[in-house]
């Protein structure tokens, strides 16, 4: 399974949920795929969507978005924002081309290790089938240089990209 | 590069080096990351232990380093630590980050090559966005020196006394109209079978006469505003429609009372009350409660007997409930624990069965001052059984209930097996799983119990039923059970089934704990900080948790937790100051557009906007650092300290490996 395509997904977690989720994951020792890497939020309301287009355009070929369930919110209702933006960077994403399945959001509760688990294992796979996004990576996974993307299919060139959003 | 980044990478004994090649992550982040700044990586046995952290401050110290990475545990566990071990050598806290490749890599990944790999990721991340980290100070405020106590069993009133014998003050708020709790329906305690009214009853007087407990019964928190120090909580106190300075407790509103009502919190559904009641003679405080849903004046509009008869004018059918606030500083949580409905297991006949009794029901007919005046009888209310059979695990260690063990059923069982063997002399036959007596003098009463002639049957009941197939089974209830010992299926006749249910959490624990911001476990129990070292701590500050709230236990322990819980409030009390972490908000004032997008984001009305000067501020106080203001800005002049946008992005490039050195730079 040498050339299996392996994705790499950008995770981002709620400090007060889905963090200790994945805490929980590692104390009980449960398995899953190993592409994610994960950045701590202090709610998914801190979610900006620039960094999930950051992400993307920085060779992560899924973003996967966790926060509190509906309701469980650490601030209240603060997740809710974060539904809201992700729903309209779905069409965003449409927009640019770009699946929007490549963006997942899943509620995890400190208590939900294995639901978080699985659901990772879970996203890693339908990237897995959607295939790599090559939206500033060669088709062996390396990153382009910027010079390199001129003669890439691609249209959307990332650094201009980065430009227009503010970081 | 101007920063000085040294990179530590924790072996955690095996659990990292067991899967990671810390060594090769140490070694590459020193090759790797040197562009970036790393002058110095190392990797360690144990980096908590008081030799890393003097590692680090050394190297802080000789080759001043301006900021660190440590590549180990969830900065849940250690941030604090290396915190700490900076500040010692002269760095501001904040400049440490913390990668997790134990909780996110090692635990959850098998492949060596893949979880090193993640590993370089994860350390390349953290590196990336330590160079953004700022040096902030912590903010300190100062602690509202009242506590607040929710629930008044035996875990909340030793809580509200170690802390009031203290000198500080206490409110204790307890939802039904006694303090007491489950403790005060109990007959006796296991081991030592002392009797649990007079164990318990003089510490609720105590709780209810204290100088500085103000005690709030039947009522109800139902908002909590603030943080740790300086919580503001609005708790409803129900009308009592009993005057509380006039009444004295005389209980002549009680007997004038025409309405019998069926008791089912107190005597669990085996005894009456009036429709004005205090649920027991001991009762703290004990000035009676009008039952308005079965009044018959609220009903019918005429009748008022207690009125009319009451010595001292007391009874008042015009009382409101009343909203309070109070001020404190910190909150326990002795909310308790629901008792598992028998009815879910039908095939235990509960409920359709007259005389299979849960546990509690069992309590209250065995206590004295209980129905029965602690005859042990069958439903009927005069037989006296000639056997009985306990069933033991009803609701707990089941895959169709309950997975846990509730702790205190197999003690418990073996208690009823003593009273009913002492006060009976019937045939006890105990059904079991496993018999778990574990705790000081616990497996001496299983021996004595053993001893008296209780019969043990280990396995697990299928069902009961009173279908009677031989003559020795007409008129009784039939167990039907496995006996694993003897690799038998058995049908004992017994006269009376004692069923010994497990614990449940609170049918609103989940409610509850999202009002005071604590999350619940799967199972529904209020979760703790640390399972071992920070047992009745919350991830929320300021919010404790004692006794069955968190998890299963029996009276020892949840005096234990509520004790220690008082001695970690006392503890922030004398501090008098606690510092917070300083993840706030700020409004750029040049770059504000005054477009109030922010406004409406905020759900603690931190951010107000300026009108002359047509720009939004945030009052610091308020805000509670979530971020989605700044998430939300359009012009990006909301920035947020610990988690800015830089530190951020440059996370997102280092996880992405974009900040290696260039090949053949």
């Amino acid at each position: 399974m040498t050339d299996q395509f392996e994705p790499t997904i950008i995770g981002f977690t709620c400090n007060w949920c889905s963090y200790r989720a994945a805490d929980l994951a590692g104390t009980a020792r449960m398995k899953y795929a190993p592409n994610v890497r994960l950045i701590r939020l202090m709610c998914s309301g801190r979610l900006d969507p620039t960094f999930v287009l950051r992400a993307l355009s920085g060779g992560a070929d899924g973003v996967m978005i966790t926060g509190c369930h509906p309701g469980e919110c650490h601030y209240i209702e603060q997740n809710y924002k974060a539904l809201r933006r992700f729903l309209l960077l779905k069409r965003v994403l449409t927009g640019l081309g770009i699946e929007p399945e490549r963006v997942k959001l899943v509620w995890a509760s400190a208590a939900e290790g294995a639901k978080f688990a699985a659901e990772t294992t879970a996203f890693v796979e339908e990237i897995r089938k959607l295939g790599p996004l090559c939206w500033g990576k060669d088709e062996d996974g390396r990153m382009k240089d910027d010079e390199d993307i001129g003669n890439s299919s691609i249209k959307i060139h990332p650094s201009s990209f980065e430009k227009e959003v503010p970081a | 590069m101007t920063e000085k980044i040294g990179v530590y990478v924790c072996h955690c004994g095996s659990n990292i080096a067991g899967v990671v090649d810390v060594e090769d992550v140490a070694k590459w982040a020193a090759e790797k990351l040197g562009h970036q700044g790393v002058v110095i990586a190392r990797d360690y046995k144990f980096m908590c232990s008081s030799l890393g952290q003097e590692l680090i401050e050394k190297d802080i110290k000789e080759l001043g380093l301006t900021r660190v990475v440590v590549a180990a545990c969830s900065p849940h566990l250690h941030e604090k630590t290396f915190r700490i071990a900076a500040q010692n050598a002269g760095l501001n806290p904040y400049l440490v980050e913390l990668a997790s490749i134990r909780e996110q890599v090692s635990w959850v990944h098998t492949d060596k090559a893949v979880a090193t790999a993640k590993s370089k990721a994860v350390v390349s991340g953290a590196v990336s966005r330590v160079i953004e980290n700022a040096p902030l100070e912590e903010i300190k405020v100062p602690i509202n020196p009242n506590t607040l106590v929710v629930g008044g069993g035996i875990a909340g009133i030793q809580s509200a006394l170690e802390i009031a014998n203290a000198g500080f003050h206490v409110y204790l708020v307890e939802r039904e109209p006694s303090i007491g709790g489950h403790m005060a329906q109990f007959d006796k305690t296991f081991p030592t079978l002392d009797c649990s009214a007079c164990i318990l009853t003089p510490r609720m007087v105590e709780a209810g006469t204290h100088p500085n407990i103000t005690l709030l019964t039947w009522s109800e928190v139902v908002n909590v505003a603030g943080y740790v120090g300086n919580f503001n909580v609005t708790i409803k106190k129900k009308a009592r429609f009993v005057n509380e300075e006039l009444c004295t407790g005389c209980g002549i509103c009680q007997e004038k009372c025409p309405k019998k009502v069926i008791d089912d919190v107190y005597e669990a559904g085996l005894g009456y009350r009036k429709a004005v009641y205090t649920p027991f003679a001991q009762a703290v405080p004990n000035y009676p409660v009008m039952d308005k849903e079965n009044c018959i004046y609220f009903e019918k509009g005429t009748c008022k007997a207690c009125e009319k008869f009451c010595p001292t004018n007391a009874i008042d059918f015009n009382q409101q409930d009343q909203l309070l606030n109070v001020e404190v500083g910190n909150i326990i949580l002795a909310t308790g624990y629901d008792l598992f409905d028998a009815r879910r297991v039908s095939n235990y006949g509960y409920g359709r069965l007259p005389n299979v009794f849960t546990s509690l029901e069992f309590e209250r007919l065995s206590n004295a001052a209980g129905p029965t005046n602690g005859n042990i009888v069958l439903r009927d209310g005069k037989t006296m059984p000639k056997s009985v059979g306990i069933i033991h695990c009803v609701g707990s260690r089941d895959r169709n209930f309950n997975n846990y063990c509730s702790v205190i059923c197999c003690m418990q069982g073996l208690k009823f097996a003593h009273l009913v063997h002492e006060r009976t002399g019937a045939t006890v036959y105990n059904f079991y799983i496993d018999m778990r007596t574990a705790y000081k003098a616990y497996d001496e009463f299983y021996q004595r119990v053993l001893e008296e002639g209780t019969l043990f049957v280990r396995g697990k009941v299928a069902e009961v039923t009173d279908a009677a197939r031989y003559s020795n089974e007409r008129g009784k209830l039939i167990v039907q059970t496995e006996d694993t010992l003897a690799g038998k299926q058995r049908r004992i006749p017994v006269d009376m089934v004692i069923l010994s249910s497990g614990l449940q959490p609170r049918h609103d624990a989940k409610e509850v704990g999202k009002m005071f911001g604590i999350s619940c476990s799967t199972d529904g129990w209020f979760t703790e900080k640390h399972p071992k070292l920070d047992p009745v701590a919350t991830m929320t500050e300021g919010i404790y948790i004692v006794g069955c709230a968190q998890g299963p236990k029996d009276i020892p322990s949840s005096v234990a937790q509520g004790a220690a819980a008082s001695a970690r409030v006392l503890d922030k009390i004398l501090q008098r100051e606690v510092a917070l972490e300083p993840i706030k908000a700020t409004v750029n004032k040049e770059m504000c557009s005054g477009c109030r997008i922010c406004n409406g984001l905020c759900p603690f009305n931190a951010i107000a906007f300026i009108a002359d000067d047509n720009v939004s501020e945030i009052n610091p106080a308020l805000c509670q650092g979530c971020g989605t203001c700044v998430a939300a800005c359009p012009a990006g002049a909301i920035s947020g300290t610990g988690f800015s946008n830089e530190q951020i992005n440059a996370q997102i490039d280092g996880l992405l490996m974009k900040n290696l050195e260039p090949v053949g730079a």
